[in-house]
């Protein structure tokens, strides 16, 4: 625990005190139907208040519905999630903003949805988000005028918009080139720690949770539970291709081949 | 290398928001040469096409296979249309027959957007009458006039009730079409931001269905069309003139080129408001990135 706390983000405070937890999930286990064998089983996890922690896993791991059930996306077939009454939101791979709207007007829909009821502030709020995101240039355009990369970067400032302190990322960059996800790394790791969010942050890119993280959970499949935990001691900011982030990686993917082979692929 | 790529992102991200992929960003629609040009590019198929098919209506006339009295050649029948569009009663029966459309297409589009909904949403009503809906679309609206004619007599109310049977089933169905197919990763973005109800339908599925509802409407107004040109011969009404009775006129008359004018009315009007669907479909779908600008 203590060694947790010592490595943790840059953004954190002074004090030695130990952080209340953002996320607690005990005992949790989830089947899709009753006869089903479990997706997850027996996972135990907590992530700190303004933790930056990566999950990693073999395809199939279970590590969106692990994702999905902490935004709410259903509910498990056992054991708990506590989030100590924390919003979260939840940001997908692909695909996931609305078409038929522009940037803007996306962020605008999160907005209402969230309770702002004024027009004009809401407008006015969703050029500041997409200004955060660095889009306030490309507020008018729709998803398919954009490149992956900004669109994702809209899918963020709407993620954003929901004020919420948690924020669950499915994948995000997982479809860009690596040079534009570098960006995005840095942009991502700004907005974490200007607003000081608690984020959880699926990925099948070693480097990227090493890139990133405070520290990194290794997840098994079937069932999906914790196998193991790295705690990454690296100062930021951080660069993907510096040799402490490589050395890590080499580490964590050590451990995930030797998962990924004992089922045999 | 790696020194390379990073200094590169530096100066990237200073400027703009970069990135490699920001070359793919696609830029605005690029227009091949001046307007007459497209315009003719779009045209002549077509006018060769309308050239073709009344060389082979002259040639069929000119071989003799029925007397001219009843199947006139294109020009006789052009005349009869001239002289159509000059008489002021026919404007008369436009506005009649127009404005029975545009009520049966409007009270379809509600019924048909209700029942649509509701069937969408509900998997109990979806069990219930999902595969009705489909049934009734096949079912002939002509085959409903006998029923209607009893319920409401030779009036309005018998006409408007087969348009909107006619219409209902298709417009019920793009609307269930549409709302089945929008993806998941949609419904749960959806879900995450908080919408519920009836707010998770308007902001969200009604907007994300609609090139299917789109689709759904547009082929509704052809059902509709149909059953009220088949009503408009069946249903004639004293005091309301209408381009279907004006056609049954023509026929008692053996008026042949009155028929054949007439007939070419409701292919133009029928054709014009396909039009204005396929530019609201273009529309709808451009907007979503579905099809390339032109």
């Amino acid at each position: 625990m203590s060694a947790f706390i010592d490595t943790a983000s840059a953004s954190s405070t002074a004090s030695s005190a130990p952080r209340p937890m953002a996320i607690t999930i005990t005992g949790l286990e989830h089947r899709y139907n009753t006869t089903a064998s479990p997706v997850l089983s027996g996972l135990d996890l907590s992530v700190a208040d303004g933790e930056f922690l990566c999950i990693v896993g073999a395809s199939g791991c279970g590590k969106t519905t692990l994702l999905h059930l902490m935004a709410g996306l259903g509910e498990p077939s056992s054991g708990t999630i506590d989030l100590g009454g924390r919003q979260t939101s939840l940001m997908f791979q692909e695909h996931a903003l609305f078409s038929w709207l522009t940037a803007q007007r996306n962020v605008e829909l999160a907005l209402k949805l969230s309770g702002v009821r004024d027009r004009r502030e809401r407008s006015a709020r969703a050029l500041e988000l997409l200004a955060t995101v660095r889009l306030e240039s490309h507020a008018d355009r729709r998803p398919h005028e954009l490149s992956g990369g900004m669109r994702q970067r809209v899918a963020l400032a709407r993620a954003l918009a929901q004020d919420a302190t948690i924020l669950l990322m499915d994948e995000p960059f997982g479809a860009l080139d690596a040079m534009t996800r570098d960006l995005l790394h840095d942009e991502l790791e700004r907005v974490w720690q200007e607003r000081q969010l608690s984020i959880v942050f699926v990925t099948h890119n070693v480097r990227e949770a090493a890139r990133l993280g405070d520290r990194i959970i290794l997840l098994g499949s079937r069932p999906g539970r914790v196998l193991s935990e790295f705690q990454v001691p690296i100062d930021r900011p951080r660069r993907i291709e510096s040799p402490d982030v490589s050395a890590l990686a080499a580490e964590v993917t050590a451990a995930l081949r030797t998962e990924v082979s004992r089922h045999g692929h | 290398m790696a020194t390379d790529l990073s200094s590169l992102n530096t100066t990237a991200s200073e400027e703009t928001l970069a990135g490699l992929d920001e070359l793919d960003t696609p830029t605005g629609p690029s227009r091949s040469g001046p307007r007459l040009q497209r315009v003719w590019a779009q045209m002549w198929p077509r006018l060769g096409a309308m050239i073709l098919a009344l060389a082979l209506w002259q040639v069929v006339v000119l071989s003799g296979w029925r007397p001219p009295y009843v199947l006139p050649p294109p020009r006789v029948v052009a005349s009869a249309l001239g002289d159509l569009l000059g008489d002021p009663t026919f404007y008369r029966a436009l506005v009649v027959t127009l404005s029975r459309a545009v009520t049966g297409f409007a009270l379809a589009a509600v019924i048909g957007g209700v029942i649509g909904c509701a069937v969408a949403q509900s998997t109990i009503l979806r069990r219930a009458v999902g595969s009705l809906i489909t049934g009734l679309q096949t079912m002939p609206s002509i085959a409903w006039f006998p029923l209607a004619i009893l319920l409401f007599q030779l009036s309005e109310g018998a006409i408007t009730f087969v348009v909107v049977l006619g219409a209902a089933p298709s417009i019920a169905n793009g609307i269930i079409g549409g709302v089945d197919t929008v993806p998941p990763v949609v419904r749960n973005a959806a879900q995450v931001l908080g919408a519920r109800g009836l707010a998770l339908l308007r902001s969200v599925i009604i907007p994300a269905a609609m090139p299917s509802i789109v689709a759904g409407l547009k082929q509704g107004w052809a059902f509709a069309w149909r059953s009220l040109v088949a009503g408009e011969l069946l249903v004639i009404l004293a005091d309301r003139p209408s381009l279907g009775a004006r056609l049954d006129f023509a026929r008692q008359f053996s008026d042949a080129p009155g028929v054949l004018a007439m007939m070419i009315v409701f292919l133009a009007i029928g054709l014009m408001v396909d039009s204005a669907f396929n530019r609201v479909d273009r529309v709808v779908r451009h907007r979503r990135g579905l099809i390339p600008p032109r």
